[in-house]
């Protein structure tokens, strides 16, 4: 699913350049549910923005469904984010003037599914994170674990390989929390492959496989 | 259609700034629309006015006889001849000092025809008009106009009464209504005019000869002005040895191109300093979708997290501009619309009506689009070129 190998990312910040990531190669398979943890600075999230496709590295290879990401041009990863990838934010990252199921609609727009299939998929979608009742909501009506579900039901309407999450939990409290973690399981049961990244062990001992970071450098991996 | 209704939300769910950075545009359409409109009405109603005092005349200038002089017999000649060609009657015209009953005064006076009094399409108050007899004999009598009944006899009713022109004693036959929708009445209201037989002015002025050099062409009956033109053009061209420049023939749409042709440089005039204002007000609207692309910067990064193209982006934010700009047009035309109808009822008894330029309200519309995409487009570009990952962390 997702093939890593030697990647480099070298940021140059002021005068000094700082090694983000320092020749990370990892493996995630289809249908794994893994975490990446590793405290604020260990590169992270640079490593889940080139995960994502948001960014490219400096050096290596990096195959997402065998796709070599390197070689595609900027509209043509944005397809692949489009057509590929859910996100899930720590800050959910919802569009504040739509509601939640124009929110869910959006990266089915930007497919150009037709409207009829669209209403049925993001109706399809809101019941998986169990919020039909909010559809008509703006998210500045909802509760954060509410606006995550809307980000979860966003991230899953277009059914891709990847559900890409980073700190989903970040900004909410534990019993949300856990409720969050509760829909990520269910997701993982019924086949997706999930990759949750955080800083917190408590979230990450609940994937079944943990990838360490420290210093752009991947120390550990745990079954 | 979905990029227009995204387009709508984000104008509506700004209403105070949207409307704000209309004005710009509401402003240069307005100044466009009513300038435009207002110059073409005026001009409409003059060009009326000009219209309804006949155009049915052609006026013929000799500027050189090239030894070809021509006579009353060759008009004759003419008129019996030419198909094309209705009444004709020469004139000659010269101001002499006019004298009755101890008042005196400068009098125009016109030698010509009888014809005259058809071509132009005079009106007697009293008496007659001139008479072939009367220019066969070059009989001593004239046709006056009301003013100089007035001026110089004293009252209207007149005929019969003698007037001094230039030491000789002229009886007034008739006296001209006065009229108001003729073009000669324009030319020679408040002066005092008298028609005398041709050949009795050419003993009466030094100036006027017995070789006519300019007459009225009348158009027949079941012909037109323009085919008398090209006629007259014809036989004179013939006459004169093919030289244009012998002689002139005009028509009084010649008065009404030249009025246009000033119209037409006003509307051009306005419609280029209301153009202004336009590009003006596109500047607005660029400097606020800048701000808005900069406000959104963290939209614009969702968005091209889940897929959004370089080209969604670009036409999400040149749509949102070129809305603007279209509503602001729209705006201005109703309040245009509004304008011109508070005129109409202010002028209302000025006899002339604006309407909404068809013409000018579609190069209005046509002129804001383009205002729209080019203005817009900058913006547009920087939200499109912004880094996904870059736009995501904006402002945390």
């Amino acid at each position: 699913m997702i093939d890593i190998k030697d990647l480099c990312k070298v940021y140059l910040v002021g005068d000094e350049r700082v090694r983000a990531l320092d020749h990370a190669t990892l493996h995630i398979y289809p249908k794994e549910f893994v975490s990446i943890v590793g405290p604020s600075g260990s590169g992270k999230s640079t490593l889940m923005n080139i995960i994502g496709c948001l960014d490219v590295a400096d050096v290596g290879s990096y195959h997402l469904d065998n796709l070599p990401i390197e070689s595609y041009t900027e509209n043509q990863l944005a397809q692949i984010r489009n057509q590929k990838i859910g996100f899930v934010f720590q800050s959910f990252n919802l569009i504040p003037k739509l509601t939640a199921e124009e929110n869910v609609e959006l990266p089915l727009i930007y497919q150009k599914v037709p409207r009829a299939q669209r209403v049925e998929r993001v109706k399809a979608a809101l019941e998986r994170v169990g919020l039909s009742k909010r559809a008509k909501h703006l998210p500045t009506e909802l509760s954060g674990g509410q606006q995550q579900r809307v980000a979860i039901a966003r991230a899953i309407v277009t059914r891709p390989k990847l559900i890409l999450a980073d700190e989903p939990t970040g900004a909410l409290d534990s019993k949300t929390s856990q409720e969050i973690m509760d829909i990520f399981h269910e997701l993982h049961h019924q086949g997706n492959t999930i990759v949750l990244i955080t800083h917190d062990p408590n979230v990450a001992k609940q994937a079944s496989r943990s990838i360490h970071i420290l210093d752009g450098r991947i120390t550990e991996v745990k079954a | 259609m979905l990029s227009l209704k995204m387009a709508l939300r984000s104008i509506g769910a700004n209403k105070m700034r949207a409307v704000l950075t209309m004005l710009g545009i509401i402003i240069g359409v307005m100044a466009l629309v009513v300038l435009v409109s207002l110059v073409n009405g005026a001009t409409s109603s003059v060009t009326d006015t000009i219209s309804s005092l006949g155009s049915s005349l052609l006026t013929v200038t000799i500027e050189d006889d090239k030894g070809q002089p021509i006579d009353a017999q060759t008009l004759e000649d003419w008129r019996q001849n030419e198909e094309e060609l209705g009444q004709i009657a020469p004139f000659v015209t010269d101001s002499v000092t006019g004298s009755a009953n101890g008042e005196s005064g400068t009098v125009t006076v016109y030698g010509t025809t009888p014809e005259y009094y058809d071509i132009q399409g005079l009106q007697l108050a009293m008496g007659r008009w001139l008479k072939a007899s009367d220019l066969d004999n070059h009989t001593y009598v004239c046709v006056i106009n009301e003013t100089a009944a007035e001026e110089l006899i004293g009252y209207t009713d007149c005929v019969g009464q003698a007037i001094t022109l230039n030491q000789t004693k002229y009886t007034v036959v008739g006296v001209l209504a006065e009229e108001e929708d003729n073009l000669t009445s324009v030319f020679t209201s408040g002066s005092m005019v008298a028609y005398l037989p041709y050949t009795s002015l050419v003993r009466l002025s030094t100036t006027a000869s017995p070789e006519i050099t300019s007459f009225y062409v009348s158009a027949p009956e079941n012909g037109t002005v323009e085919q008398a033109e090209a006629a007259m053009n014809r036989i004179l061209m013939e006459r004169f040895e093919q030289d244009e420049d012998a002689f002139e023939v005009s028509s009084q749409d010649a008065l009404e191109n030249a009025m246009s042709s000033v119209t037409s440089m006003l509307t051009v005039m306005l419609g280029g300093i209301a153009g202004i204002s336009l590009v003006v007000g596109g500047i607005g609207i660029m400097n606020i979708m800048l701000v808005t692309v900069t406000e959104r910067t963290r939209e614009i990064g969702i968005r091209k997290a889940i897929g959004a193209s370089r080209g969604t982006i670009l036409i999400q934010f040149l749509m949102e501009a070129v809305v603007l700009c279209m509503m602001g047009c729209c705006l201005g035309i109703f309040l245009s619309w509004a304008i011109l109808q508070v005129v109409n009822t202010v002028v209302a008894s000025l006899d002339m009506v604006f309407h909404l330029n068809l013409p000018v309200v579609l190069i209005a519309v046509g002129f804001c689009f383009v205002i729209g995409l080019v203005f817009g487009l900058y913006p547009a570009n920087k939200a499109a070129k912004m880094k996904p990952i870059d736009a995501l962390h904006y402002g945390g």
